[in-house]
């Protein structure tokens, strides 16, 4: 789809280091949240509490955008081009047959939730996986959930619906082939992919 | 205007359906004792103006060797040729151990045209139990081999034959142009036909009840999509495009719904889709997974798989909604549910200590029988005559086809040099 997108879009292929941190109770929400299913109304919940995060995330945005787009852009962009920090670690690990994420994930992935907030013209796609064992119905639902946990971080941080898009490939896409538990490890993740429009 | 230009892109990349020569070979890997023995002679062909382009006997022979319950003599071992029923001196074929003889011909009647006849014989009784005579042409002799098949199956067992129906499944390929081609070929592997070729991956192919077309998950807009093509026309139609999971499309006994798997809504659940009026109704509300639902004959039940209680189980739910109840509590590992026609038996992947083996569950006793020995299969799929079970199993970089005879005893592997075969689903009966 990228090849044929008639927008002037980068795909960002680099790493970053910018930290945006945020505050533990929300982290421990989270936490929370990720240690049982999630239910609809935990989940309702936690998108409005994402929007006062969005609120937060608003200032970063006016701050860097008051010169115009185009230094907007150029920040985003060379903010994902660093090879370090959490931005640059756009692979987020799982147990087998499980979408619940590390209390290290979920700080990974504040840093992502709050990078997209403050840059509205940044959208995410987030490419679920599951390892090959098992049916690859139930494993391609797994590698929603393993996305929809993940989302759930990045809007819980402010990101918009509209800039974060899930896509589940279960089995059909490993990182690492073989049988071996090695392999199966790299292969239960979700992929960050990152558009700047 | 992306999404016009990505839909004329897919429009001239992906709809080929053409004739492939990529044949299967059948290997049994499996052998019975007590099935029965048959002796079956090759067809005479003398009288015709050239050479038959298949070996109508030894594809019958391949056939009824596959099912388990009949054992064929390998035909070096044959101690006569005849090819009527007046030329069989019964006493060899008693020496030589067959308790059953099938004799044929092949007779043409114009260029291209055939009269295929042949007899079913009772060995020890030296009687005819069947004889029939069918036209043929040249593009169908195959598909009349396997009828002469299951004609034989039904007179010695009793139950339907299925080896005169077809089978759908996927195949991955690394380095071929399109990397992933939905297939269709007969039950044993030959005559692979080409559904769909593709760069995306391709999954979660489901026969309608008429045989004549497919539902399948596409990625070609890369994410998965549920998509309905006809087979003799290569027309389709895409049916769910929601945000978030499209999988698992199943059709119903009637023809009328798929049930499906969506996503939109939260976690993946169970819908049903009436395809004429594009009405979708909502099954389960679990915020767990919900996936892989599969109808019972009647219509009136579907039995899918959640991991609603920690981990994935059968449960089975009304089409009209309610409770689901749950259906295994064995292990802790089973999904992929095949319901047998007569719906009394469940084949699933069952995971046991890290391997994942087919197992068949019958419902009535709850009793739980592992059918493989091998230790990362899926995809189970019963037979139109609920007597074998076709699955895929990987063996090193590659997924094989399988089947296995439902009391475990008898498999064949349908191999293939080419690609990493999977999600075998084995047709419906050809309409009579």
């Amino acid at each position: 789809m990228k090849l044929y997108n008639a927008m002037k879009t980068w795909i960002i292929a680099g790493l970053v280091a910018v930290v945006v941190t945020a505050c533990a109770t929300t982290q421990e929400e989270m936490i929370d949240g990720d240690g049982a299913p999630i239910d609809d109304q935990a989940q309702t919940g936690m998108v409005d509490d994402g929007s006062s995060g969005g609120a937060d995330a608003t200032g970063l945005d006016g701050a860097d955008g008051g010169d115009g787009m185009a230094i907007s852009d150029m920040d985003a962009i060379s903010r994902l081009q660093q090879t370090e920090g959490a931005l640059a670690n756009r692979t987020i690990y799982f147990e087998f047959d499980s979408a619940k994420l590390t209390s290290e994930s979920i700080q990974i992935l504040e840093t992502h939730g709050s990078f997209v907030a403050g840059n509205g013209e940044v959208s995410v796609r987030l490419e679920g996986h599951a390892d090959e064992r098992g049916s690859r119905e139930y494993n391609i639902a797994l590698g929603d959930r393993r996305a929809q946990s993940v989302r759930r971080v990045l809007l819980f941080q402010g990101a918009s619906a509209d800039q974060v898009e899930t896509v589940s490939y279960g089995e059909e896409e490993p990182a690492m082939q073989g049988h071996t538990e090695e392999a199966w490890a790299k292969n239960r993740r979700v992929e960050l992919i990152y558009t700047v429009n | 205007m992306k999404q016009l230009i990505i839909y004329l892109l897919a429009g001239l990349l992906w709809i080929m359906p053409v004739l492939a020569n990529a044949a299967l070979t059948i290997e049994i890997t499996g052998g019975v004792e007590g099935a029965l023995p048959i002796a079956v002679v090759p067809f005479d062909t003398s009288r015709l103006s050239s050479k038959l382009p298949v070996d109508i006997a030894g594809i019958v022979a391949s056939d009824l060797n596959r099912s388990g319950v009949l054992k064929s003599m390998e035909r070096t071992r044959l101690p006569a040729n005849p090819h009527y029923s007046n030329q069989v001196q019964y006493a060899r074929w008693r020496t030589a151990g067959q308790d059953y003889l099938v004799v044929g011909r092949v007779l043409e009647k114009s260029p291209g045209l055939y009269n295929i006849e042949f007899q079913l014989l009772d060995v020890l009784k030296q009687k005819q139990l069947l004889g029939r005579s069918m036209p043929a042409k040249k593009r169908n002799l195959r598909s009349r081999a396997h009828q002469i098949s299951d004609f034989i199956y039904e007179q010695i067992t009793g139950t339907r034959g299925a080896f005169n129906t077809r089978i759908a499944f996927v195949r991955a390929q690394k380095d071929a142009a399109r990397k992933y081609v939905l297939q269709v070929a007969d039950t044993d592997g030959f005559n692979a036909q080409n559904v769909l070729e593709s760069d995306e991956p391709i999954m979660s192919p489901s026969w309608s009840p008429d045989g004549k077309s497919l539902a399948y998950v596409s990625f070609e807009n890369e994410r998965p999509e549920i998509f309905i093509q006809h087979l003799a026309t290569a027309r389709r139609s895409k049916v769910a495009g929601f945000r978030g999971l499209n999988s698992a499309p199943s059709w119903s006994p009637d023809g009328k719904f798929l049930a499906l798997v969506l996503s939109k809504d939260g976690s993946p659940d169970i819908y049903t889709l009436n395809t004429a009026t594009k009405r979708l109704k909502r099954l389960t509300t679990h915020r767990s997974i919900d996936t892989e639902p599969v109808w019972s004959s009647d219509g009136r039940t579907i039995i899918f798989t959640s991991d609603r209680a920690g981990s994935p189980q059968l449960y089975r739910i009304d089409v009209g909604g309610g409770k689901p109840k749950r259906v295994t509590f064995e292990g802790r590992y089973n999904t992929a549910a095949s319901l047998s026609p007569d719906g009394k038996f469940i084949a699933m992947v069952h995971g046991e200590r890290g391997q994942y083996k087919i197992a068949q569950y019958e419902r009535e006793t709850g009793n739980l029988t592992v059918l493989t020995d091998s230790s990362l299969d899926e995809s189970p799929s019963f037979s139109p005559n609920g007597k074998m079970v076709l699955y895929a199993s990987t063996r090193g970089n590659n997924g094989f086809l399988y089947a296995v005879s439902i009391d475990g005893r008898a498999k064949h592997k349908l191999s293939d040099q080419a690609g990493d075969i999977r999600e075998p689903v084995w047709g419906p009966f050809e309409s009579k």
